[in-house]
């Protein structure tokens, strides 16, 4: 939101989430560089991944989805896309439909009944069952974030303990590369 | 060619392939090693200023008055965290500069060493970007990578952190045989067919105003020399931001002065009321601009810039051109040139018209007094007197560094040094001393206020120990004038800790500092006042005692559009001029 009293009536003001890929040199400091930009000019961060995709050549892929107008996202791009290790930003969203994906560790400890919804509602969404003990399960589930939040939802009422999500990687769909 | 030298003598070295001249740094244990390689040279010029403040700000007067990289060496620990201001200075500003800091040794890095600070995590962002050193083999690239990120595209700091022991580790120097870099690529073309679209809209203009910035200065020389093609062969008014002052000559007929808060009359409303707004390498700050949704409403805004965050950040505009200006303004040029465009004639003509009743405001006019000098007196007298020399402006900050703005003017770019961005008190003495060694034949003033000119007096010292004739002219209206000024459009006049109390005898400070002391209050005297400040060989102190409570007009006031200015001869109730809702601003 904008603390300014005057509104700057040029531009559309509608939210839209975004989803950007960003390649970089995996040196130090450079997701600091990236999470202090984003701080220092208070833009939201959602959702942020980074892991080297290229070890050889030390390039890293950092998938950030973040929220705002059109104007802030652009603002946004450019502030990345000027920072010295980044090679390049993509905005996946404007890129049409894109493929993302997280994943989950979920905890549930419990007994009896709950124990056994637990157990059909992992197989219906599909998770795996990493580890079980008589008192617990641990699940993992791969996919969209909203799967993600549904399986959260409703394992709640089934004693949901604890939760780790990797937060999004994503891809755009097709042959084109990056 | 390849060498076997250690860290400390690659510094050096790297500095010297740079053609790096003189080095403004301060001494301690975590460089020891680079001041003991620079002691074994002559060709790098160390120049030892007083605070590590001063020296961060003298690299900056340096680069900007002479279109080099500015360099700065300080100590670990409090010798980073004194560069900081002057880093976000440099940041704000455009100012090109490498600033090379010492760093506690590699594996006591994180331990809380004596002298330790989380240098890059610190000037992480006021920095263009930062490097810790941590391997020998990568401190020659960094040094040169230095230099061409800080001075390509926009230009800003760079700090390089260097750990002890990396200083004392050999290791094999080069000079990277391309300057280019991996990743960092900016655009300096601008795009031709945004450019053919910048010269239609142009042609077709019936008000059109060229609104011209700091990133002209940057572009270089050669940048300023095509604005003036441009401007005159197209004919349109043509103004500038704080920064871009010298760009465009203050004599030329098609000149309206300074923009923006302080602005010149005609300036601020051919602005508002132009329909095309060709803004060459400036960024829409707020002092410009003034409350957004009513800036320039009926316009049309081409603009050029280096940096594609610049763009749209405040304003939309119709033709963005992401490129360096020198590069833009040569093909805008030429392809006006070549299409030789018909302009509207009788539009441009009314067009000026209308500027001309403006100018007829003389909004620069102000009440003069024969018992007691007014600031802008002086400084128009201090213009006057110095003309036709070789003379440059550094400032400090407050109502005496828009009073230089205004009433002295330039002809040329580089010129004139001020904080604008940051507005740092103490800019302006230590950036003077960069200049006078950059232009050791120049005359150099710096125009300052008396509370100013106490934030980095120490530099006096400095400016002895190389023998700087620097000149330093000090509006002493006995209070932190701008603050003042504010108090009184929005706080009712209560003057909450603005005076300068507990001034010092500034002729006395300057004879303590072995510089020269000038008294002169008497507007009879001034005259003969400033041509001894001028003829004198050696660095003088200048106590010019000025009109008290003397406001800084024309002004935008904070929340007011460009049609609303003050004026000097308004003369209705300072206090209320200013909304609740203005008053949140700064
Ligand atoms: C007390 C006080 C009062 C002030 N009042 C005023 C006032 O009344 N009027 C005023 O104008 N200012 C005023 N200022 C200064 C103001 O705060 C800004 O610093 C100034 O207006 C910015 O100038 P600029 O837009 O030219 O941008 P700069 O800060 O000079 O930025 C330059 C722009 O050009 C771009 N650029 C850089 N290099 C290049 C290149 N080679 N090619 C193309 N583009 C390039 C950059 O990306 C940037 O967008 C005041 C400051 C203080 C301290
Ligand atoms: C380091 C720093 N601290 C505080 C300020 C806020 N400030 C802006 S102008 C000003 C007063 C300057 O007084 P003086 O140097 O006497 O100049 P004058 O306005 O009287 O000409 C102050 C305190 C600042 N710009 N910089
Ligand atoms: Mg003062």
């Amino acid at each position: 939101m904008s603390v300014s009293h005057y509104p700057a009536v040029s531009f559309d003001q509608t939210v839209r989430r975004h989803t950007l890929s960003v390649i970089v040199d995996n040196e130090p400091g450079v997701l600091s560089r990236i999470a202090g930009l984003f701080s220092g000019r208070g833009y939201n961060i959602e959702s942020l991944t980074v892991s080297e995709t290229e070890a050889e050549k030390h390039i890293s892929r950092i998938t950030i989805v973040t929220s705002g107008s059109e104007k802030i996202i652009d603002q946004i791009k450019n502030h990345l896309d000027r920072l010295v290790p980044v090679h390049r930003v993509v905005d996946l969203t404007l890129q049409g439909e894109s493929i993302e994906r997280e994943l989950a560790l979920l905890k549930v400890v419990g007994k009896g009944d709950h124990r056994m919804e637990a157990l059909r509602l992992a197989t219906a969404f599909g998770a795996r069952t990493i580890d079980a003990t008589v008192t617990s399960f641990v699940f993992e589930l791969t996919g969209a974030t909203d799967d993600i939040e549904r399986f959260i939802k409703v394992l709640g009422p089934c004693g949901l303990a604890e939760v780790s999500r990797t937060g999004i990687a994503a891809m755009a769909r097709g042959s084109e590369v990056m | 060619m390849s060498e076997m030298m250690t860290g400390a003598e690659m510094v050096v070295r790297a500095l010297r392939d740079q053609n790096v001249e003189h080095l403004f740094g301060y001494p301690g244990g975590a460089v020891l090693p680079i001041y003991d390689a620079l002691f074994q040279q002559d060709f790098v010029k160390h120049i030892l200023v007083r605070q590590e403040g001063g020296a961060v700000h003298s690299a900056e007067g340096y680069a900007r008055s002479s279109g080099k990289v500015g360099v700065v060496l300080v100590t670990s620990g409090p010798g980073a965290t004194n560069a900081v201001t002057g880093l976000t200075d440099a940041l704000m500003d455009s100012i090109p500069l490498v600033c090379i800091t010492g760093q506690v040794p590699t594996h006591l890095i994180g331990s809380d060493a004596f002298q330790e600070c989380d240098t890059v995590g610190i000037t992480r962002s006021c920095t263009k970007h930062n490097y810790l050193v941590k391997r020998i083999e990568d401190l020659p690239r960094i040094l040169h990578e230095a230099f061409y990120v800080a001075s390509n595209g926009r230009p800003g700091p760079v700090v390089i952190d260097i750990p002890k022991d990396i200083q004392f580790a050999k290791g094999v120097y080069s000079r990277p045989k391309d300057n280019q870099h991996k990743t960092y690529r900016p655009t300096v073309k601008g795009d031709l067919s945004k450019i053919k679209a910048a010269i239609d809209l142009m042609s077709k203009a019936k008000r059109p105003v060229f609104y011209t910035g700091g990133g002209v200065i940057n572009a270089g020389p050669h940048a300023s020399a095509l604005l003036r093609e441009l401007v005159h062969l197209t004919g349109f008014p043509c103004t500038s931001t704080l920064m871009g002052l010298g760009a465009f000559p203050a004599a030329d007929k098609q000149w309206l002065g300074m923009l923006g808060m302080h602005g010149t009359y005609e300036a601020n409303l051919a602005m508002h009321g132009c329909d095309v707004m060709i803004n060459i390498g400036a960024r829409f700050d707020d002092r410009i601009t003034g409350r957004i949704d009513a800036f320039s409403p009926g316009s049309r805004k081409i603009h050029v810039d280096i940096d594609p965050s610049s763009i749209n950040k405040n304003v939309k505009v119709e033709i963005p051109i992401v490129g360096d200006c020198a590069h833009v303004l040569e093909d805008m040029v030429r392809l006006w040139r070549e299409l030789s465009p018909q302009v509207d004639k009788p539009a441009l003509k009314s067009w000026w018209g209308q500027i001309n009743e403006w100018r007829g405001r003389n909004s620069l006019g102000f009440q003069n007094s024969d018992t007691i000098i007014k600031p802008q007196h002086a400084v128009q007298r201090l213009y006057e007197l110095t003309k036709g020399r070789d003379t440059y402006v550094t400032t400090e900050v407050g109502q005496h560094q828009m009073w230089a703005a205004q009433y002295f003017h330039f002809e040329e770019p580089n010129r004139w040094m001020t904080s604008g961005g940051l507005g740092t008190m103490g800019y302006g003495l230590p950036a003077a001393i960069g200049v006078q060694l950059a232009h050791p034949k120049a005359l150099v003033i710096d125009i300052a206020g008396e509370a100013s000119i106490l934030m980095n007096i120490q530099e006096m010292s400095t400016a002895l120990q190389y023998r700087l004739p620097v000149k330093i002219f000090i509006l002493n209206n006995e209070y932190m004038g701008m603050v003042r000024q504010w108090q009184e459009l929005l706080h009712g006049g209560r003057y909450s800790s603005s005076y300068s109390e507990a001034l010092p005898d500034f002729v006395k400070l300057a004879e303590a500092y072995g510089s020269h002391g000038i008294r002169c209050s008497d507007p009879a005297k001034l005259d003969d006042a400033i041509m001894e400040m001028i003829e004198t060989p050696r660095a003088v102190i200048f106590d010019c005692v000025v009109a008290k409570e003397e406001n800084c007009f024309p002004m935008i006031p904070s929340g007011k559009a460009h049609n609303e200015m003050i004026l000097n001869d308004f003369t209705g109730d300072t206090k209320t001029v200013i909304d609740a809702k203005g008053r949140e601003l700064v």
